[in-house]
C-alpha cells in the first residue's frame, strides 16, 4: 500500500508542488456562487430561493475579497446580504402563504427562457475569452489597500491619481479624474427619498372596506383564515403592534 | 507563522499556508467552543448567586466544574427531532448558518499585535457586517420550524438585530475616526501605552459612545434585557423551540461566540485591546523585533489581556441579564430608534468637533491646545510617513494642493511596533 | 484502502500519461485572471435574466434583479483589480470599485421600492403571482 501511495503521489507530485490557494479559493467561491444562482432559478419554494440567493451573494462577497476589493466585499456583506436580502426575506415571510410558496411556470415558458439564457451566456462567455490580456495575470501583486483611497475619492479627492497640473501628470489638466463627491451626495439623498417613499407605500392602512386578502380568506374556510390571522399578526408584531 | 514554516522547516509555499490557515481555524474554533463551555458554567453560577442560591455544586467537585461537560454529553445523546411540517433542508441548515456567521467574524479579530486570522484593511467593517448575517440563521430556523411561536420569535429577533445595526455602526465608527483606520490591529496599536491612551478616556463623547455601544451590542446578540426572541415566559423558546440536542447547542455556541466577539470588539475599539493598563513591555525596554522570544512573550501577554477583557465583558452581560427585567418589543424598538440612534449621532458629532479642536485626546491634547498660537487654520490630522500624525494646513489653493494631496495618502497598513499612538507635531 | 485499489491506475498514470494529472490540476495551479471573473459574472447575469423571465412569484423576479446587479458588480470588480491583471496592465482601479459601491447602494434602494410595490400588490390582489397583474390589459 505504501508503494502504491508513493506511486500515486509521484504521479501527482508536479501539480501538487505548486497549488495556488488563491485559485482554489476562487473556484470554491465561484462554484458556490454559480451553483446557488442556478438553484435560485430551479427551486420552486420561494423561501429556499431566498436562501440560495443569500449563499450566492455571500460567495460573491468572497470573490470580491479575493480580487483585492476588500471594502466592496465588506460592503456587499453588510448592505447587500445583511440589508437588502434581509428585506427580501422579510417580504418572503410576509407573503409566503401556502398557495404562493411554490408557483410553477409552464414548460413552454421555461424552454423559451432557457434558450434565451443560453444564447446570452454563449455571447458573454465568448467575449470573456476573446481578450488575451484578461486570461492570465502577468504578475500577481495584491496592490495597496483601497479603503482609504476609496474614502477619499468619495470625498472628492483622488489620491491614486496625479493632481491636475502637477509634474507627474505632465503638466496637463486633462488626465485627472474627479472624485465621487457629487454621486455620493446624490445617492445619499436618493436613499432618503427611497426610504420615505417605501415607508409610505408599504404603510399599514386603516381600511373601512375589508382587504382583498381578508375577503379571499373568509371565502376559503377557517384554515386559511387562521393562516391569514397569523400573517396579519406577524406583520403587526413586526410593525410594533400598531393596527 | 507561514514564514516560519517556509523558512525554518522548508515546507513548500502552499503547504505552509494551508497549515497556517488550519491552525488559525482550529484555534478560533477552540476559543469559541472552549469559551462556550466556560461561559455556560459561569452563567449558571452567576445566575445562581444573583438569585441567592448556589448553582451547580455536584458535577466535578464543589464548584460543578464539569457541569458544562455533562450538559454537552446530554445534548449529544438527545433524540434528533424534526417537526412534521418543517422544511427539512432549511431546518437542518439554520444552526450552521448562525454558527458560521459567528465564527467568520473571528477571522478579522486580532488577539495581539499582528496575531490575527487575516489582517483586513476593513477589519471593523467586516466584523460588523458578518455579525449582521447571524439573523439569517434565526429567520430560517423560525420559518422552517413550522410553528407559530418560532416564527414570531424569529421575526422579532430579525427586526431587533437589523434595527440595532444602525446605532451599532455609528458607535463603531467613532474609534475608527479616532484611529484613522478601519484596521483593527491599527486601532489597538494606537491605544498602546498607559490606560489613559485607551479610547474610552479619549474624550467624554467617546465615553458615552462606549455605553451606547454596550447597549447596542447586548441587543445585537439578543441577550436580556433584549432577549424577546428566546423569551421563555412568552414564546416557549422563540425561534429554537423545535430544536433539541446538538442542533440547539450550535445555536448556543453561536450566541456565546457572538457575545465573546462583541466584547472582544469593544475591548479592541475602546479598552485598548491587547494593551494592558501599564505598558510593562515598554517600561522593561523589551525589544519588539520580529522573531524575538521577548516579542512572542509580549504577544502572549497581549492575547491574555484581550481574552481577559472580553471575558469581563461577557460576565458583565450575564450580570445585566440576571438583573434587569425584559423589555417588550415596542420598548426595544423605542430604545433603538428614539434613544440609541440620536444619542449615537449626537456623540458622533461631538467626537468630530472634539477631533477638530483637540486632537490627541484629553490627556495629551489639552496642554497642546492651551499652548497653540491663534489664527491658525487646521485641516486635521492625517497619517504621514513613519506612522506619525502630520498636521496638514491649507495655505493657498492652486498648484500647492498637489503636495498636500500626495501627503494625504497614508502609509499602507504596516504599522511598526515602535510607533506608539499618535505623536503630535509641535507648532 | 483507496490507494490500494488505485495502485494499477497510479502505475499506468505514472508510466504512460504524466500529463493527465497536470491537466486535471491546472485550474488550481495557475493564477486566475479577469476572464474567470467574467465567466462568473456572465453566469450570474444570465441566471438572473432567466429568473426574471421565469418566475411567477414577484419576489422571485426581484431575486433575479439582484442576481443581474451582482453579475455586473463582479465584472466591475474584476476590471478594477490590479491583482487580477498583473503589473503594468491598465485596470479601472478605484473607479471600478466606486461604481460597484454605487451599484450596491442603488440595488438596496431599488429593492426597497420593489418590495413596497409587491406588498401593496399583495394587499390589493391577495396574490404575489405576477401573471395575475393584468388589470390594465387591453
Amino acid at each position: 500500500m505504501s508503494g502504491a501511495s508513493i506511486g500515486l503521489l509521484a504521479a501527482f507530485a508536479p501539480p501538487l508542488a505548486a497549488i495556488n490557494w488563491h485559485s482554489v479559493l476562487f473556484f470554491l467561491f465561484a462554484v458556490v456562487a454559480c451553483a446557488c444562482a442556478v438553484a435560485v432559478v430551479l427551486a420552486d419554494n420561494v423561501v429556499r430561493m431566498a436562501f440560495y440567493l443569500v449563499l450566492s451573494l455571500g460567495a460573491t462577497a468572497g470573490l470580491f475579497f479575493l480580487a483585492g476589493a476588500e471594502f466592496v466585499g465588506a460592503m456587499q456583506l453588510m448592505i447587500y446580504v445583511g440589508g437588502t436580502l434581509v428585506l427580501l426575506v422579510f417580504g418572503v415571510m410576509l407573503t409566503a402563504q401556502a398557495p404562493f410558496v411554490a408557483i410553477k411556470t409552464s414548460s413552454s415558458d421555461r424552454v423559451l427562457a432557457g434558450l434565451v439564457g443560453a444564447a446570452l451566456l454563449v455571447v458573454l462567455l465568448q467575449s470573456a475569452f476573446r481578450v488575451d490580456a484578461w486570461r492570465r495575470p502577468a504578475v500577481a501583486d495584491p496592490g495597496p489597500p483601497t479603503a482609504t483611497p476609496l474614502g477619499m475619492a468619495l470625498l472628492g479627492i483622488r489620491v491614486d491619481e496625479p493632481a491636475a497640473g502637477s509634474p507627474a501628470a505632465g503638466g496637463s489638466v486633462a488626465v485627472v479624474r474627479n472624485g465621487y463627491l457629487l454621486p455620493f451626495e446624490i445617492v445619499s439623498v436618493h436613499l432618503l427619498v427611497v426610504l420615505v417613499g417605501a415607508a409610505y407605500l408599504a404603510r399599514a392602512k386603516r381600511r373601512r372596506t375589508p382587504r382583498a386578502i381578508d375577503v379571499a380568506a373568509s371565502s376559503t374556510g377557517p384554515e386559511t383564515a387562521a393562516r391569514e390571522a397569523r400573517r396579519s399578526s406577524t406583520s403587526a408584531l413586526v410593525s410594533g403592534g400598531r393596527p | 507563522m507561514a514564514d516560519l514554516l517556509i523558512n525554518t522547516f522548508g515546507l513548500p509555499d502552499w503547504l505552509a499556508w494551508s497549515v497556517t490557515a488550519m491552525v488559525a481555524a482550529v484555534l478560533i474554533l477552540n476559543v469559541i467552543a472552549g469559551g462556550a463551555l466556560v461561559f455556560i458554567w459561569a452563567e449558571r453560577k452567576i445566575a445562581a448567586r444573583i438569585q441567592d442560591r448556589l448553582g451547580p455544586t455536584r458535577t466535578g467537585g464543589r464548584f460543578g466544574w464539569l457541569q458544562s461537560l455533562a450538559d454537552g454529553i446530554k445534548l449529544l445523546a438527545k433524540e434528533d427531532l424534526m417537526p412534521e411540517g418543517a422544511d427539512a433542508l432549511l431546518f437542518r441548515i439554520a444552526p450552521y448558518v448562525s454558527f458560521c456567521a459567528s465564527f467568520c467574524a473571528f477571522i478579522a479579530l486580532p488577539f495581539a499585535f499582528d496575531v490575527v486570522g487575516q489582517r483586513l484593511n476593513v477589519g471593523v467593517f467586516f466584523v460588523v457586517a458578518v455579525l449582521g448575517l447571524e439573523v439569517f440563521g434565526v429567520i430560517l430556523a423560525g420559518y422552517a420550524s413550522a410553528s407559530k411561536w418560532s416564527l414570531f420569535g424569529a421575526m422579532r429577533e430579525a427586526a431587533q438585530v437589523v434595527s440595532y445595526e444602525v446605532p451599532l455602526g455609528m458607535c463603531v465608527v467613532v474609534p475608527v475616526m479616532l484611529a484613522g483606520s478601519m484596521d483593527l490591529v491599527t486601532i489597538g496599536e494606537k491605544q498602546a501605552g498607559w490606560f489613559t491612551n485607551w479610547y474610552l478616556f479619549h474624550d467624554p463623547f467617546t465615553f458615552v459612545i462606549f455605553w451606547v455601544y454596550v447597549t447596542c451590542a447586548v441587543a445585537s446578540v439578543n441577550r436580556a434585557p433584549f432577549d424577546l426572541a428566546e423569551a421563555e415566559s412568552e414564546l416557549v423558546a422563540g425561534f429554537h423551540t423545535e430544536y433539541s440536542g446538538l442542533r440547539w447547542s450550535f445555536f448556543f455556541m453561536a450566541e456565546y461566540g457572538s457575545m465573546f466577539l462583541v466584547s472582544a470588539l469593544a475591548a479592541v475599539l475602546f479598552l485598548g485591546g491587547w494593551n494592558g493598563p501599564v505598558p510593562v513591555a515598554r517600561l522593561l525596554g523589551l525589544s519588539e523585533g520580529t522573531g524575538d522570544t521577548a516579542h512572542y512573550l509580549v504577544r502572549l501577554v497581549g492575547c491574555g489581556n484581550l481574552l481577559l477583557k472580553a471575558t469581563l465583558g461577557v460576565l458583565v452581560m450575564m450580570w445585566i441579564r440576571w438583573t434587569l427585567p425584559r423589555l417588550r418589543i415596542d420598548q426595544v424598538m423605542t430604545t433603538c430608534l428614539k434613544y440609541c440612534t440620536p444619542i449615537a449621532a449626537a456623540m458622533f458629532a461631538g467626537v468630530l468637533l472634539w477631533q477638530l479642536a483637540l486632537p490627541g485626546g484629553l490627556v495629551r491634547g489639552l496642554p497642546h491646545w492651551l499652548s497653540r498660537p491663534s489664527g491658525e487654520i487646521r485641516e486635521g490630522w492625517l497619517e504621514g510617513p513613519g506612522g506619525r500624525a502630520v498636521r496638514r494646513s491649507r495655505t493657498t489653493s492652486g498648484p500647492s494642493q498637489a503636495a498636500p494631496r500626495a501627503a494625504a495618502m497614508p502609509e499602507p497598513s504596516v504599522s511598526r511596533p515602535g510607533s506608539h499612538g499618535v505623536a503630535e507635531v509641535r507648532p | 484502502m483507496m490507494f490500494c485499489s488505485a495502485a494499477p491506475c497510479a502505475v499506468a498514470l505514472a508510466a504512460g500519461f504524466p500529463a493527465l494529472p497536470l491537466l486535471a490540476a491546472a485550474p488550481f495551479t495557475t493564477p486566475v485572471g479577469v476572464a474567470h471573473y467574467l465567466v462568473v459574472g456572465a453566469i450570474l447575469f444570465t441566471t438572473g435574466v432567466v429568473c426574471m423571465a421565469l418566475k411567477r412569484n414577484a419576489l422571485g423576479v426581484l431575486m433575479g434583479i439582484e442576481l443581474v446587479l451582482n453579475g455586473a458588480n463582479v465584472n466591475f470588480v474584476a476590471f478594477s483589480s490590479s491583482y487580477l491583471r498583473g503589473e503594468g496592465a491598465a485596470s479601472l482601479g478605484l473607479d471600478g470599485q466606486a461604481i460597484a459601491l454605487f451599484v450596491i447602494l442603488l440595488a438596496a434602494a431599488e429593492a426597497a421600492v420593489a418590495l413596497a410595490i409587491t406588498l401593496n400588490f399583495y394587499n390589493n390582489h391577495a396574490t404575489v403571482d405576477v401573471d395575475q397583474a393584468d388589470d390594465l390589459k387591453g
